[in-house]
């Protein structure tokens, strides 16, 4: 199974609506809470180039954005 | 010549999917066009006043939407946006930015978006310091300097929430006061720490990689302020900037009678991006549900 990571915060719609595509689909994945640890905010700069949340890393690929298709793809499922 | 649809519904927000569940349920041969599920309710906190739900949130309404119209295999087709619809004899041909379909009647469910300023940098640093939702995206300027653009009510609750995470936050109004419920206006006083800047008119958001400062006009001077975020908190527009021939009031809105049939005769629409007075989930999710049932009247009568 592919590592996923999330990055999110608490009240944001997208994030959320991701993490249930996820569950939905059996995906296991950590979730980075970028309001619990500011730190990582500098992590998801140097990964997306952006400061926008949901951003899901799939084992180095980059996605900004709950984009469906593109995690379907990169998730070869 | 391609399938014809008996209806086609563009929208999947309350409206658009009411209208679905009905038109599911009337067996009508139809599809759904979306940019996405759930619209304005996906960012939406609490939900606590759409009936069966005393308490929800947004994101979890939205998923209870996803799973009633996939009991009925909705065909939804998402990332779908509306450039234009014509009318040819008696079919509608309603071209996206990816695709044509064609259909004997249309139900415009396409909603609200939040407005945007329009001024040079809006666009390149969006997502990078430029954003539209406090509650999704305040969490990421811990410690930095914020800007909220707007004097409303949703601009006054940005700042509060802002207030608590920003180092310093500045609220920037074009009007000459802050309007809005007085309760709000009290707490944005009485916290002491908000710079409210009336009379404040944005020129430019700028920056390098993110964005650096906001320069506004104010008495016919312009001033420079050092900020890391901006808020952009100036209300609401109708999602109508398709071509469609379709009358619109004058903030853009569809205009629609009380069977929600426009000015053309086989285009309906509800919820949000129409006329209608009052915009809440509960009348978005209803106004659907009428408009699928008059959209199905209007086909079984030709």
């Amino acid at each position: 199974m592919k590592k996923v990571t999330v990055y999110s915060t608490p009240m944001c719609g997208y994030c959320i609506r991701l993490k249930q595509f996820l569950d939905q689909k059996g995906v296991e994945y950590e979730t980075i809470d970028i309001s619990k640890d500011p730190s990582k905010l500098q992590e998801l700069v140097k990964k997306s180039g952006q400061m926008g949340v949901p951003v899901t890393d799939i084992e180095g690929k980059i996605i900004v954005g709950f984009d469906k298709q593109e995690i379907v793809e990169a998730l070869g499922i | 010549m391609a399938h014809v649809y008996d209806l086609i519904i563009v929208g999947a927000g309350p409206a658009g999917i009411a209208a679905s569940v009905y038109a599911a349920r009337k067996k009508l041969d139809f599809l759904v066009l979306t940019g996405n599920i759930g619209g304005q309710v996906t960012w939406t906190a609490d939900v606590e006043n759409y009936v069966g739900f005393q308490f929800i949130t947004g994101p979890d309404l939205v998923g209870k939407f996803e799973e009633h119209i996939q009991k009925y295999n909705v065909p939804v087709y998402e990332d779908e946006l509306l450039d234009r619809i014509e009318k040819k004899d008696d079919t509608f041909i309603l071209t996206t930015r990816k695709n044509v379909f064609s259909s004997r009647s249309v139900i415009l469910a396409t909603g609200k978006r939040s407005k945007e300023l329009n001024v040079p940098g809006e666009q390149q640093f969006r997502n990078k310091g430029v954003a539209y939702c406090a509650t999704c995206d305040g969490p990421l300027f811990y410690g930095k300097r914020v800007a909220v653009i707007g004097g409303g009510n949703s601009a006054m609750e940005a700042a509060l929430q802002l207030l608590s995470i920003a180092d310093k936050t500045y609220l920037l109004t074009v009007n000459n006061e802050l309007y809005g419920d007085a309760i709000l206006k009290e707490k944005i006083i009485s916290a002491g720490r908000v710079n409210v800047i009336t009379g404040a008119v944005v020129t430019s958001i700028t920056g390098d990689s993110f964005v650096g400062s906001i320069t506004y006009e104010k008495n016919t001077v312009q001033n420079s302020l050092p900020v890391d975020g901006v808020f952009v908190e100036i209300g609401l527009v109708p999602n109508t900037q398709y071509q469609s021939g379709l009358e619109l009031n004058e903030i853009g809105e569809i205009k629609v009678n009380l069977r929600n049939e426009t000015n053309i005769p086989g285009i309906f629409a509800c919820g949000d991006v129409t006329d209608v007075p009052e915009k809440q989930i509960i009348i978005a999710a209803g106004e659907g549900a009428k408009a699928a049932i008059m959209a199905g009247k209007y086909l079984s009568a030709r």
